[in-house]
């Protein structure tokens, strides 16, 4: 049964029985993706969105400039949704580690369940209460009140998101706890809180989560501030915000290359099986780095070798890289490993998530002169870019968890248990297979709601601006116009 | 032996620190059931209601449900850190049930939020329904999951399922009663009927299901049935359901939402009571089988208690700050 998984994990894709049904392992591990996946991209918006919140609210209430009430709305506006959609998709992610894998949580829960009551306990009732305030408690508090529930909304978004990452660095680097047999089951029982909860991972994952957070983000309100600049190349409110955007990126999209770079380094230390899956390196020894990888046939979009792909590679930098100076330095090779993770998903997703990061630090640049030159909102080619831009930083988000997630495969929690050992047991193929493809229908309708919504408030800013008249849409004014431009 | 933080490592804080904790899960559990089950309560009576009353019901519902929702995170994080496979085995054994509960909420918390985006009737009907199905669903499901927790039994059977059909009367009764006491007139009125008759069903359901367990016997609960405790939180619900009423009738709603309130915790008692000392009959697992080693609930105690009590400070503050009737001519929901 267990070697019969393994397969299944190896092989990637296998149906059971040549129906139609995944295995429960597999159908697992597909939902458990596919609902974190869209559930990350709302609990990002809504730690990217803080500090934007924060700002507006605070300069809302202190100044009396209009630019800010509308900024504040908006924002605010899509926060709220934002917050919503992240409770619904995030009440199913926390069951399924019941539902799904109960093993991992009877094997784990000493270390994951103390963390993740602290994130409910801590931090998503800070958000969702002050959050109801800061709705519709507007003409309800003072005004110091009211910046104060900015403030703890924000501040329970990142606190939500260390919580979280204590439990995930936990399952990358393990520490601070003992196997002992309890009812014939090896459980992770805490010996040491601090390690478990400050592995050496959670630093690395946090700073560079956040950041990734604010840089999607910021991309969003950087496309969107261009569209209704663009309408409007004088519209104070919106200018203001793409500035903003611009500075802000500036400062975070080189950061993060920096950043990775260094964590690169501490994955290649931790997680050697990883890093060799990341950059498809087989042979132990010395290892290139390739800067940019094409495939030659379609073969290499599934099994990325270094005879498939046109690579344009530095010679023994990857060995440089990963350890820190030594060009000489030996690699581990997934040929040293019995049962290697996906190799194609992490190779592939690390290079669209490192490349996206470089085209930020582009547009970034390209705004930050443009800016000097006082040209931001004149340049009709940038406000299209920033445009185009705006899903991506969200891409390279969910690429670079891919990369963290997939490239554990086999593990769950490195080198303690695997995947397939996780699974429910008593979880049948019809039920996994169903309630997956539930799911997909029901995040992707959620999605598209989120799409629609973002378009009809988008809708709705452009007639206040006076750009579109209300006649030309069947949506009325949304109760908050009022006007700056 | 301490640990770093000075925890003691071998020996819980208290002796009883386990039974504390199973007292804390019932605790979050009772949470959720007063706070959301109110909410589902505004749900189903928002299937009785007009345009215009619909815009009042949202406006109670809107600063307060995200927050209420938290509970069910909370009892689900809060099992998983103290009784790790008691959370394993209740989501796993009943692995449908549990993932249509969370599709359920998902509609109901969805609905109200896409409804307010846009003006267009069918559109708005379309999202009322599926909030009506999300607030009458959820309560029915959990209370079937619950049922099946504490009696052992499958999840279509008798015992489940007058569970399930007693928490939806339960939670239509506190959401009368919240409404009563947010508006006035025949609103107000309408509720105080609904909440009668949703009282009389609750209690009648609870009186079936313990003939039906009593006559039934599954995990061998007829014992606990006849136990001081369980008698005397049986008796306790009856009082309160019938002085809710008294005060309903004399137009201190109030007091009957309070009552309402205690009704929520008396239910989740007797659950505690016919489980404990065991958590999970289907299994035979007692508390102290289950629960985490004194390191790891030494910690969560520490770390975890006090911010529990921070937490009702500021759902204090927020149920005060929107306190008092709503201004029927405010649109409400939206910000």
């Amino acid at each position: 049964m267990i070697a019969a998984s393994n397969a299944v994990l190896s092989g990637g894709v296998q149906l059971v029985e040549t129906s139609l049904l995944l295995s429960p392992e597999l159908a697992s591990r597909a939902q458990f993706g596919w609902t974190i996946t869209v559930h990350i991209i709302f609990a990002a918006l809504s730690i990217g969105l803080a500090p934007f919140i924060i700002y507006f609210t605070w300069k809302d209430v202190t100044s009396d400039a209009a630019a800010y009430t509308s900024l504040r709305e908006f924002w605010v506006r899509v926060f709220a949704v934002g917050f919503v959609m992240g409770t619904v998709t995030g009440i199913p992610m926390s069951f399924q580690f019941g539902t799904n894998f109960p093993v991992f949580s009877e094997v784990a829960g000493e270390l994951i369940g103390g963390p993740l009551a602290f994130e409910a306990k801590m931090a998503f009732f800070l958000e969702a209460v002050f959050l109801g305030v800061l709705l519709f408690g507007r003409e309800r508090v003072s005004d110091r009140t009211y910046i104060l529930s900015a403030v703890l909304t924000g501040f329970g978004a990142w606190l939500s998101g260390f919580w979280i990452l204590v439990v995930n660095a936990w399952m990358q680097t393990p520490q601070g706890f003992e196997l002992i047999d309890r009812n014939g089951m090896e459980i992770a029982t805490l010996t040491d809180p601090i390690a478990a909860f400050f592995t050496p991972r959670m630093p690395w994952m946090y700073v560079h989560m956040i950041n990734a957070s604010v840089i999607s983000v910021t991309l969003v309100v950087a496309g969107i501030a261009a569209y209704f600049v663009w309408h409007n190349r004088t519209s104070k409110a919106w200018n203001t915000a793409l500035k903003m955007a611009v500075v802000l990126l500036l400062i975070t999209a080189p950061f993060q290359a920096i950043h990775g770079d260094a964590y690169g380094r501490h994955v290649a230390d931790t997680q050697p099986q990883k890093f060799a899956a990341m950059e498809a390196h087989y042979d132990t020894g010395q290892a290139d780095l390739h800067l940019i990888a094409v495939p030659k046939s379609v073969d290499a979009l599934t099994d990325p070798r270094t005879d498939n792909l046109f690579t344009i590679s530095l010679p023994a930098l990857g060995s440089f890289l990963a350890s820190g100076g030594d060009f000489q330095a030996e690699v581990i090779g997934l040929h040293e490993y019995d049962d290697n993770p996906p190799v194609a998903l992490v190779f592939w997703s690390f290079r669209v998530m490192v490349g996206l990061g470089f085209l930020f630090i582009g547009l970034a640049l390209w705004g930050g002169y443009l800016l000097r030159q006082g040209r931001l909102h004149e340049s009709t080619r940038y406000l299209q870019a920033m445009m185009l831009a705006s899903p991506l930083g969200f891409i390279a988000l969910l690429t670079g968890w891919y990369v963290t997630e997939i490239g554990r495969q086999p593990w769950v929690i490195q080198d303690v248990l695997k995947t397939n050992d996780a699974v429910s047991t008593t979880l049948t193929g019809t039920e996994a297979t169903g309630t997956l493809l539930a799911f997909v229908v029901l995040y992707l309708a959620l999605l598209t709601a989120f799409g629609f919504v973002l378009k009809w408030l988008i809708e709705a800013e452009l007639e206040r601006m006076g750009v579109r008249t209300p006649a030309e849409s069947d949506r009325p004014q949304l109760p908050w116009v009022g006007g700056d431009d | 032996m301490t640990s770093p933080l000075l925890i003691p490592v071998d020996s819980y804080l208290i002796e009883s620190l386990p039974t504390v904790w199973f007292g804390v899960v019932m605790f979050t559990l009772a949470m959720y059931v007063a706070l959301d089950g109110m909410d589902f309560g505004i749900g189903m009576l928002y299937a009785t209601r007009d345009e215009h009353d619909r815009e009042t019901l949202l406006s109670a519902f809107g600063p307060i449900w995200d927050a209420n929702e938290v509970w069910i995170v909370a009892f689900g994080t809060t099992l998983l850190a103290a009784f790790p496979a008691v959370y394993s085995r209740l989501l796993s054994e009943h692995y449908l049930l549990a993932i249509a509960i969370v599709m359920a909420l998902l509609f109901r918390g969805i609905a109200p939020e896409l409804r307010e985006q846009r003006e267009d009737p069918a559109w708005r009907r379309r999202c009322d329904q599926l909030f009506v199905f999300g607030s009458t669903v959820t309560p029915l499901l959990l209370g079937t999951l619950v049922g099946s927790w504490i009696f052992g039994t499958s999840v279509v059977s008798l015992p489940s399922l007058l569970t399930g059909v007693g928490l939806v009367a339960l939670c239509l009764t506190s959401g009368a009663a919240f409404l009563a006491a947010k508006t006035s007139g025949s609103l107000a009125d309408t509720m105080v009927r609904y909440g009668t008759a949703s009282t009389a069903a609750y209690l009648g359901g609870v009186v079936l299901l313990l003939i039906v367990v009593s006559w039934l016997n599954p995990s061998n609960v007829r014992a606990l049935l006849w136990t001081l405790p369980a008698i005397a939180v049986v008796l306790a619900s009856v009082v309160f359901g019938i002085g809710g009423i008294v005060a309903a009738r004399q137009g201190r709603h109030r007091l009957w939402f309070g009552s309402t309130v205690g009704l929520s915790f008396l239910l989740v008692g007797l659950v505690g009571t016919l489980l404990y000392p065991t958590i999970y009959p289907e299994s035979g697992l007692t508390i102290d089988a289950v629960v985490v080693s004194p390191l790891a609930l030494n910690l969560t105690t520490i770390l975890g208690l006090p911010v529990l009590l921070l937490v009702l400070w500021y759902f204090r503050f927020l149920y005060r700050t929107f306190a008092g009737p709503i201004d029927s001519e405010s649109k409400g929901y939206s910000s």
